[in-house]
């Protein structure tokens, strides 16, 4: 097997679990992201794990002006790419000081846009891969206590739609996941409902499950999709009631 | 905060927890200026009892990447959160095992090495610390210390065994042994009683692993009846013969490959009748009866043999939500066969049946001042947690001190200073490295507030 991922955000929980899910069925995989002294541990332990070739280099998403050099670096591209860089900030911190907004905004949505728009000028004209971005439950609908984030996530999964369907004719697969309630460093200390909240691994065997197989849109685990298509639907004077 | 407990699931305490993904986030956790007192590292919390409880618990669940693999000496070295379980999945194919383990494989290597484990292999390969060639500890001032045993020693032998006392295990490195197969030769022999288990145990010390289940409700003549489980690891050649055999079962004559387990599950807490003495009793008579009458052999999976229990998620849930405690004893081989009997004849008596009961003949001690094993019998007791059981116990810690024995730490939730104490005469050694590297305490369960620790 000769197939390498690349992922970028490889330090996030969902990231790491969906890099073993990869390294474990033979792919080569390349780690990205600012902190080098974790993704170095982390190439070293899913090398021996794997037996899989583990590269870590550098990414920072919001020096957009690194993106093009980064990504040029790469003689052979990967097969595919994972856009798992994601930042909740506060949102009340948001709300009212527009840096914080700002870091929300790019995080989730900018910096995706210019790496992908980076590297889908190439699969296009290569003609395979795939590539997949992590959304959010949070983007079908702004609620008042994660709209900033929430709204990045939104326009990052209607550029995935574009994306796809620009890619189509160039058989490049563009796969949106939306996570729901997912055990991770980012949710920490949040008080999540157990029975609604997905282990990293799981979200990792969702993703892993749904690009093999070519799917579009993926939400995971499988109920928000009902969940999300009943809050899609309440009426506004209802919905603005509630205090989601 | 939320609720933790130890697999006993008694007691329960609430806990802040905080999770460290680095050496220097653990720095920054231990140097904070608010002095955190009563802090314990904690791995997967297999420890029975308040081991691993305090106000203020370190988790090491992220601290789980392997380091490096030497395959020429089997040396693995590898972060304090990585499991046995996950070692031996990756490692079992490769033709390594670890060199010793416990009942469950669901254990940190650092809290393997915390408890020093001890596994059926004792009497031939010691506890697991024989096994560790480094360790790396972070102690309370957020130092980061190397120890073995030719490195800063009084450290490591305070460290393995140490319950977390030390401080965190960041790291370390341990030998795993070679082996052709992911089977085990099995050989069970039935035991009429006590006696009879004993002289087996000593007839087949050339048996790699060796355990006993008895029967504690057994009484009289038949006190003690037992039956007695032998293990090596199976050649390549034995592997593939068997298989090769079964026609049609398996096509791969593939000896490193386990057979995959099933995995049940116990979804909820029984209620307490269910686990009552005539249900335990009748169990223990059918079980007993199962095994062969005369010595049989077969061919086991690792994992059944090493883990019945681990097969089945959340068993510590059949004793309901009061939860339960296990007694786990070593008496010294002299004392054992008159200490082992007065044991179990205050065991059977009362109405807290002990529904699984182990019984082992430990090898030689090991070297760091707080480990459990030393040269004799072991015996591993359950009991639910009821009102009158506390007394029970600190009978039986009576007959267990008089007999010059001593109780395993990583078991209990409810031993005395005093008792602890008498068992360990190593513990001022043990003190001695614990004012050294922590003075204030800053490390501390309600373990070893409970032990004078």
């Amino acid at each position: 097997m000769d197939k390498t991922l690349l992922v970028l955000g490889a330090t996030s929980d969902i990231a790491r679990a969906v890099a073993h899910r990869y390294a474990g069925d033979g792919w080569n995989i390349i780690l990205s992201g600012r902190n080098s002294d974790v993704l170095k541990r982390d190439a070293a332990d899913m090398r021996i794990r794997y037996g899989v070739k583990v590269d870590d280099v550098h990414f920072d998403a919001l020096d957009f002006a690194s993106h093009y050099k980064f990504w040029s670096q790469f003689s052979e591209k990967p097969e595919g790419v994972l856009y798992a860089i994601g930042y909740l900030g506060d949102q009340k911190k948001s709300e009212s000081d527009w840096n914080e907004s700002r870091i929300v905004i790019e995080t989730n949505y900018s910096a995706a846009v210019s790496i992908l728009n980076i590297v889908a000028a190439d699969f296009e004209k290569r003609g395979s891969g795939f590539m997949i971005g992590i959304g959010s439950v949070a983007g079908d609908r702004g609620r008042m206590s994660n709209y900033i984030y929430g709204s990045a996530k939104a326009g990052f999964a209607v550029y995935l739609s574009g994306l796809r369907n620009r890619l189509y004719k160039s058989s490049v697969q563009v796969l949106t996941v939306k996570p729901g309630f997912v055990a991770t460093r980012m949710t920490e200390g949040m008080k999540l409902p157990a029975r609604l909240t997905a282990t990293p691994e799981q979200v990792a065997a969702d993703i892993f499950r749904a690009q093999q197989s070519g799917r579009q849109v993926l939400y995971t685990r499988w109920f928000w999709r009902l969940i999300m298509l009943a809050i899609i639907h309440l009426p506004g004077r209802l919905f603005v009631k509630l205090k989601l | 905060m939320p609720l933790i407990c130890g697999w006993g699931r008694h007691p329960t305490v609430s806990a802040e927890q905080s999770t460290f993904d680095s050496d220097e986030a653990l720095r920054s956790i231990l140097t904070t200026p608010r002095l955190i007192a009563g802090l314990i590292p904690r791995g997967l919390g297999r420890s029975y009892g308040d081991s691993s409880l305090s106000e203020r618990v370190i988790s090491t669940k992220r601290m789980n990447r392997l380091i490096s693999f030497d395959k020429t000496t089997g040396v693995l070295v590898c972060e304090g959160g990585v499991s046995i379980a996950e070692v031996l999945d990756i490692f079992v194919p490769r033709a390594w095992f670890v060199p010793v383990t416990p009942g469950t494989k669901y254990v940190t290597i650092g809290g393997a090495i915390a408890s020093d484990v001890h596994g059926k292999n004792h009497h031939r390969s010691g506890s697991f610390s024989n096994h560790v060639l480094w360790v790396d500890v972070a102690l309370s001032d957020g130092s980061i210390v190397r120890c073995s045993q030719s490195e800063n020693r009084d450290l490591f032998l305070a460290t393995c065994a140490g319950y977390g006392l030390t401080g965190v295990i960041l790291r370390a490195a341990v030998r795993l042994v070679s082996v052709e197969s992911a089977f085990i030769r099995q050989r069970t022999i039935r035991a009429h009683n006590l006696e009879e288990a004993m002289t087996i145990f000593e007839e087949n010390s050339s048996w790699t692993y060796s355990v006993a289940w008895i029967d504690t409700l057994s009484s009289g003549r038949e006190a003690g009846r037992s039956v007695i489980m032998l293990g090596e690891h199976a050649k390549a050649e034995e592997v593939t013969r068997v298989r090769g055999t079964r026609a049609g079962k398996s096509s791969a004559h593939e000896p490193l490959v386990p057979r995959k387990s099933r995995r049940l599950s116990v979804p909820f807490d029984l209620p307490s009748f269910v686990l009552n003495s005539l249900v335990v009793s009748t169990f223990n008579y059918f079980y007993y009866h199962k095994s062969p009458r005369l010595a049989g052999e077969k061919l086991v999976s690792y994992e059944p043999f090493f883990y019945p229990l681990d097969g089945i998620l959340n068993w510590n849930r059949i004793y309901g939500r009061r939860g339960f405690t296990q007694y786990q004893l070593v008496l010294p081989k002299e004392s054992s066969k008159e200490g082992l009997k007065e044991v179990l004849r205050l065991t059977s008596g009362h109405g807290n049946s002990s529904f699984l009961a182990v019984l082992k003949l430990f090898g030689k001690e090991d070297s760091p001042y707080l480990s459990f094993a030393r040269e004799g019998y072991t015996l591993s007791l359950d009991f639910p947690i009821t009102k009158d059981l506390f007394q029970q116990l600190d009978e039986l810690d009576a007959v267990v001190l008089a007999y010059g024995g001593r109780l395993y730490a990583t078991k209990d939730c409810r031993m005395s200073a005093g008792m602890f104490r008498s068992g360990y005469p190593e513990v001022d050694k043990f003190i001695e490295v614990r004012e050294r590297v922590d003075p204030d305490r800053r490390f501390a369960s309600l373990q070893s507030r409970r032990l004078g620790l």
